[in-house]
């Protein structure tokens, strides 16, 4: 335990401990990016250089937008950004849902019998990362590549499904602008 | 020379010698310290001023070429002790720091229903993010600020990160407008995100390094004694280039992908509530921005601090290097004086439908061209096919997208 490992995982967890209270749901986005990049931070200070520069890429710079958008998106307002539990009864099993699976999280952890490396850790560098990864790896590396593209496909099969209120208003749009065409200017030599 | 000389010469070394100078007589662990705050303060001084002449020049030349004078009337401040000089003619050359004292003193109005604390920080963490671009650039032969491993990984990841400023400064806002210029600006950072990785990872694939310093070490060396070997005189690299050139000039937002902040359409889009000196820290960003783009393009692409011909090798490298970073940037201007600005369907077909598959096809020919490498006749044969892998996508991608929309006609317009 030294002192930077402290400070890493101490801005980590409080920003996401801090997001999880948060009733403004971007200022949560926003801390949980913070806490993404703690994560990061994580990866530099325990020398996997590579890991921690993907992470900021892939997490910092890409998976941050997709939720801003979905938030945004989704709601109809900024009142509506501000979320509150419904009722003390949902709160509740809220809470003790996220608390079985935390429990059963931490159970696996401590029950696996973690050995402790002989000697110092090994420096990876990035050229045997990627040899690793090129060379013996390369089947679940593609395997991965082909779920994500699955994953992908299916989000947008499942986000394309025509809603019947917003196809509705939009037909009205249309019809309204037929009955009264616009008047169109005309040409002058 | 040979190159133990070049490497040991004085002029070389003489940043290094000035620093150890200063930082010699300090124990280990403090004298690494202070050189990196030293490393720091350089980078932050010769950029700052390189921002600061850059804007009078993009005002000066973009007057010149709308024939008018641009700026030339800043005065040099009257002091009393330098009275006896008179009034001294500047050229123009004092507006950066007028500019400078205009942007500080003005009032910094903040909306009333803003987010304050995301409203300040959004420019704080944008001009923090694109200053961390710089630490891995090798300026010259013995001036790279920091050596990684993953040094072009870091830059990107560095860059990337300013998405999350834009979001920040469009939503703290409160102005329906500007949420959606930053949204606008979202989908155009995120479009050229894409081409702009995709053209380096060919120059990645063929020096088998991420280190900014390997990368360099690979465009060494002379073909018949004097044609560098830099990846932009390959058809790949070429390609390479031009893609990440145009995606940077759309991730800097810079003309003729300035939409984001279209001064005369959108009153400056997610910058419209920003004032004072959060707004200067804007555009510091952009051009911090552009010059790290710039300056990754020349390391990736131009051969680094490499001097162009063998015999103008005792030139220091660094000199070298800030030749080739100021043409890069002088075309930047060039180009903003020239293009008219994009539509956002147009921006966004150009991304997703020319430059992706464009750069992809790079990866392919990239490939060819590093399995031909065998003999001497595999590598003449290579070049004509390149060139046709870069050519023939080029001429008929582009060909497809452009049918039934051009030649424009007009209507009112003498012809």
């Amino acid at each position: 335990m030294s002192i930077p490992f402290l400070i890493i995982a101490l801005v980590t967890l409080g920003a996401a401990a801090v997001a999880m209270a948060l009733r403004n749901l971007i200022h949560s986005a926003l801390l949980l990016v913070a806490s993404w990049a703690g994560v990061a931070a994580f990866y530099l200070w325990a020398g996997a250089e590579f890991v921690a520069f993907a992470q900021v890429i892939v997490y910092v710079g890409a998976v941050s937008m997709v939720v801003l958008f979905a938030v945004l998106l989704t709601r109809r307002s900024r009142d509506d950004l501000a979320v509150a539990p419904e009722s003390l009864g949902r709160a509740l099993s809220a809470l003790l849902a996220g608390g079985a699976v935390l429990g059963v999280l931490f159970g696996a952890v401590l029950a696996t019998g973690l050995k402790v490396a002989p000697g110092p850790a090994p420096t990876v560098s990035v050229l045997q990362l990627g040899q690793q990864l090129m060379g013996p790896q390369v089947a679940s590396l593609l395997v991965i590549g082909a779920l994500l593209t699955v994953a992908l496909l299916g989000a947008i099969v499942i986000a394309s499904t025509d809603r019947d209120d917003v196809g509705a208003s939009l037909d009205d749009a249309r019809g309204r602008r037929q009955a009264a065409p616009l008047q169109e200017p005309e040409d002058t030599p | 020379m040979s190159a133990a000389a070049t490497t040991d010469a004085f002029l070389e070394r003489a940043p290094q010698l000035l620093r150890d100078a200063v930082t010699g007589f300090l124990p280990e662990p403090w004298r690494w310290i202070v050189n990196g705050i030293i490393a720091i303060a350089v980078i932050l001084a010769v950029f700052g001023l390189l921002f600061a002449f850059l804007t009078l020049a993009e005002r000066k030349i973009l007057g010149r070429v709308q024939n008018r004078p641009g700026p030339n009337r800043a005065p040099t401040p009257t002091l009393p002790f330098l009275k006896f000089l008179g009034k001294i003619r500047t050229y123009g050359l004092a507006q950066p720091f007028a500019d400078g004292v205009k942007a500080l003193t003005k009032e910094d109005v903040v909306p009333r229903d803003a987010d304050k604390l995301l409203h300040f920080l959004a420019p704080v963490a944008l001009l923090a993010f694109s200053i961390l671009t710089f630490a891995v650039i090798p300026y010259g032969r013995h001036l790279v600020p920091l050596e990684l491993d993953a040094a072009v990984l870091y830059f990107f990841a560095a860059g990337a990160s300013t998405e999350l400023a834009v979001f920040m400064a469009g939503w703290a806002s409160r102005n329906k407008y500007s949420l959606l210029a930053a949204m606008r600006a979202l989908a155009q950072l995120i479009s050229y995100e894409l081409p702009l990785l995709l053209s380096w990872v060919p120059v990645v694939m063929l020096a088998g390094t991420l280190s900014t310093t390997g990368i360099v070490e690979a465009q060494a060396g002379w073909k018949w004694g004097f044609i560098p070997h830099w990846h932009v005189l390959t058809p790949w690299g070429f390609c390479g280039f031009v893609i990440f050139m145009v995606s940077a000039l759309a991730e800097s937002n810079r003309s003729p992908f300035d939409l984001p902040e279209a001064e005369s359409e959108l009153i400056a889009g997610h910058l419209t509530e920003y004032s004072g000196f959060k707004y200067a820290l804007f555009f510091m960003a952009e051009y911090f921005g552009m010059i790290a783009l710039s300056g990754m393009a020349i390391t990736l692409f131009l051969g680094g601090w490499r001097a162009p011909l063998p015999f103008l090798e005792f030139v220091p490298s660094y000199a070298w290097f800030a030749v080739k970073l100021i043409t890069l940037l002088l075309g930047f201007i060039w180009i903003r004086a020239t293009f008219p600005r994009l539509r956002m369907d147009q921006l966004t077909r150009f991304a997703w439908k020319f430059l992706v598959p464009l750069a992809l096809i790079n990866l392919g020919t990239t490939t060819v061209w590093s399995l031909m490498a065998g003999s001497t006749a595999l590598q003449i044969a290579r070049w004509p096919i390149c060139l046709a892998l870069v050519v023939v996508p080029f001429v008929v991608i582009g060909r497809t997208l452009s049918a039934g929309v051009a030649p424009r006609t007009y209507r009112y317009a003498a012809s």
